[in-house]
């Protein structure tokens, strides 16, 4: 297992008001991914948990891309991962912030 | 004065020693080893049955038991090595030497008996190379073949899976070879005559019905959404603007995405009867949605598939069946229809590198090229125009005459950016290099040449190389589709950013598609059962795939 932490500051703040998502599975080569609204409009943080060792970098650039795209402003990742490749990994993110941009039910 | 009919003597000395253990031209199973014996002489070269999918098991074990006294040192020229069996021979002596096309299932173990020096390679060979070989310096003395039935004359029907059987009876009957079949059962009249009586000399009746592989069956219950956002991509960047009609697809999961996104995405995109009409293929299980669906006009296969034959005798507006009703398959034709006749191949590998050249050769695994690299190739020999080769020819040629510029051939490569336990599709410099220096050879086994290669697509959008000017700007357009690979991350973002602006690299958003909408809901089929269920019940897919 490998901790670790990515701190950004995104463009604007995340749409929607939904305060909390939920997707993925922990699962081998999957992950499920947390989205939390918490933090600071500007602010995104990503706390991730990993059962792959070594991947620091490959993280830091995935990560930094999915903070250009989607502009995440005000939320938190908690992130369990099974070893996900980074498409997966990119693709998890993208339906955590779809799904926090549904207006709350 | 010089004797010319040397073969033919020997040909008729070999008949009249097997002869003896036949009735008629019938011999028992249990005589086939002492048939071996009596018509095979040391160092032969013999074309052992093994195609890609249907395997002479019976007369493999057959010569795997012959008295090394009688029978040493063959030189197998055949298409497959597919059956442990097939390297037995080496390891006891039996064979020596090896000329091949494809390895998929011993891939290992071949590669471990080439190093160990078990084996004396010739080459590894594409499928109409080896072919093409058989009749002029590889024609063997003996064939040994496989075959559904027999009539008392020896008039064979090999059943869907003709594959190899004609061309190699070809090239051993007409140049003093013996053939000799095994066959399931022996009838008095054969549904339909594949290969006629005088072209036989042994038949040998099995206990068991030959070993069948079925390899061309998708779950699509396995295709992720990775493969399906790959095959939206192909299907708008590729199949949509060159309107490509005749096309062969690999076997993969993402060409599988592909043919189940026919009939739901290209139905939407308005492309039925404009594109993937026309093909050069085996009955692929996941293409009955879009053949019911009526996007298939016509279908030539190399082989057949387990579970397709009642489907593919009740549509023979589609397929190419005999006057008794079932698939007539043909590797060496529809090998030459997917070179000449095609305007696109797409598949997947295992590498590609810097230059787009591409293998699925790894240092422990020798898979052979089986079609691939004839189905991936530009045809020089090509003279006849069509729109989506005349385009991609203007494409890569701008400025050359119109009436003098060669067409192209649509190569097209797809994959995930990692593929099996993370392994990375894009790598500086392939295994098949190490394999070469390894094993001394004066070629190393590469798959598609980078220069034949004209679109790359992943999940992180489509390249198109016709499109690029020179060797850095290839580069940097295989970087730019890399992802997270460590090829892709040493890319020059600036460079990248501006051949996406010049359309060389389009990402999915420069395509109108969101990685977000490649779901699972968007496949015509999402199980085997639902392709049970859209060929009316015609289908009946293997044991292995039925999970009801």
């Amino acid at each position: 297992m490998e901790d670790l932490s990515f701190h950004h500051q995104a463009r604007s703040r995340a749409g929607g008001t939904r305060q909390m998502a939920i997707i993925g599975v922990v699962a081998s080569g999957n992950l499920e991914v947390l989205a939390e609204r918490v933090l600071p409009e500007t602010e995104c943080r990503l706390e991730i948990k990993t059962a792959a060792e070594g991947f620091g970098e490959v993280w830091d650039a995935v990560v930094a891309d999915f903070v250009e795209r989607y502009s995440p402003g005000g939320l938190k990742f908690s992130i369990n991962d099974g070893g996900a490749r980074p498409d997966t990994v990119s693709l998890r993110l993208a339906q955590a912030v779809r799904l926090m941009a549904e207006d709350e039910q | 004065m010089r004797n010319w009919q040397q073969g033919r003597q020997a040909r008729d000395a070999r008949i009249e020693a097997g002869a003896k253990l036949a009735k008629g031209k019938i011999v028992e199973a249990r005589d086939a080893t002492r048939l071996m014996e009596a018509v095979i002489r040391p160092g032969d070269r013999v074309c052992l049955e093994g195609d890609n999918q249907k395997q002479a098991d019976l007369l493999c074990r057959a010569l795997l038991a012959v008295d090394l006294a009688k029978v040493n040192g063959l030189h197998m020229v055949q298409s497959g090595i597919v059956l442990p069996e097939h390297l037995d021979l080496f390891d006891r002596g039996v064979a020596k030497r090896l000329d091949y096309a494809y390895s998929g299932p011993q891939s290992a173990r071949i590669a471990r008996m080439l190093f160990g020096g078990k084996i004396e390679l010739g080459a590894v060979h594409t499928y109409l190379e080896l072919f093409a070989r058989y009749f002029i310096d590889l024609t063997p003395q003996v064939a040994l073949i496989a075959a559904v039935s027999a009539d008392r004359d020896g008039n064979l029907y090999t059943g869907p899976n003709t594959e190899d059987t004609p061309t190699v009876v070809e090239a051993t009957a007409f140049k003093n070879g013996v053939v000799i079949a095994q066959v399931n059962e022996i009838v008095d009249k054969v549904p339909r005559v594949d290969i006629p009586a005088d072209r036989v000399q042994f038949v040998v009746e099995a206990d068991k019905p030959f070993f069948v592989e079925p390899l061309f069956t998708r779950d699509p219950g396995a295709i992720t959404e990775g493969q399906i956002l790959t095959a939206m991509l192909a299907i708008k960047a590729i199949y949509a603007p060159y309107g490509v009609q005749r096309l062969n697809h690999g076997i993969g999961f993402s060409t599988a995405a592909i043919e189940l996104l026919l009939p739901t995405c290209g139905e939407r995109l308005g492309l039925k009867g404009k594109v993937a009409s026309h093909f050069a293929l085996n009955p692929h299980p996941a293409l009955i949605p879009a053949i019911e669906s009526g996007w298939v006009e016509q279908i030539h296969c190399f082989g057949s598939e387990v579970g397709m034959d009642d489907y593919i005798r009740a549509r023979s507006d589609v397929f190419f069946t005999g006057p008794d009703g079932s698939l007539r398959s043909n590797r060496a034709f529809c090998q030459t229809a997917g070179l000449y006749a095609c305007d696109m191949f797409i598949g997947s590998t295992l590498q590609i590198d810097l230059r787009g050249n591409s293998s699925t050769v790894t240092t422990s695994r020798i898979a052979g090229f089986g079609g691939a690299p004839n189905m991936g190739a530009d045809a020089r020999g090509r003279r006849h125009p069509s729109t989506p080769w005349l385009q991609a020819g203007r494409e890569a040629d701008p400025d050359g005459s119109a009436l003098l510029r060669r067409g192209r051939k649509l190569v097209v490569q797809i994959g995930e950016t990692f593929g099996e336990k993370n392994a990375p599709l894009f790598v500086e410099k392939l295994d098949a290099l190490a394999l070469a220096e390894k094993l001394k050879l004066d070629l190393a086994p590469v798959m598609i040449y980078g220069d034949d290669v004209t679109h790359i697509v992943t999940e992180e959008g489509v390249a198109n190389l016709l499109l690029c000017r020179d060797a850095n700007e290839r580069e940097q357009a295989i970087r730019g589709v890399a992802g997270y690979t460590d090829v892709g991350r040493n890319r020059d973002k600036k460079m990248v950013q501006h051949l996406r602006e010049r359309g060389v690299i389009r990402r999915p958003e420069d395509l109108g598609i969101d990685p977000l909408d490649a779901d699972r809901s968007m496949l015509a089929a999402r199980s085997i059962k639902d392709l049970v269920r859209w060929s009316g019940g015609l289908y009946a897919p293997p044991s292995q795939f039925r999970n009801w």
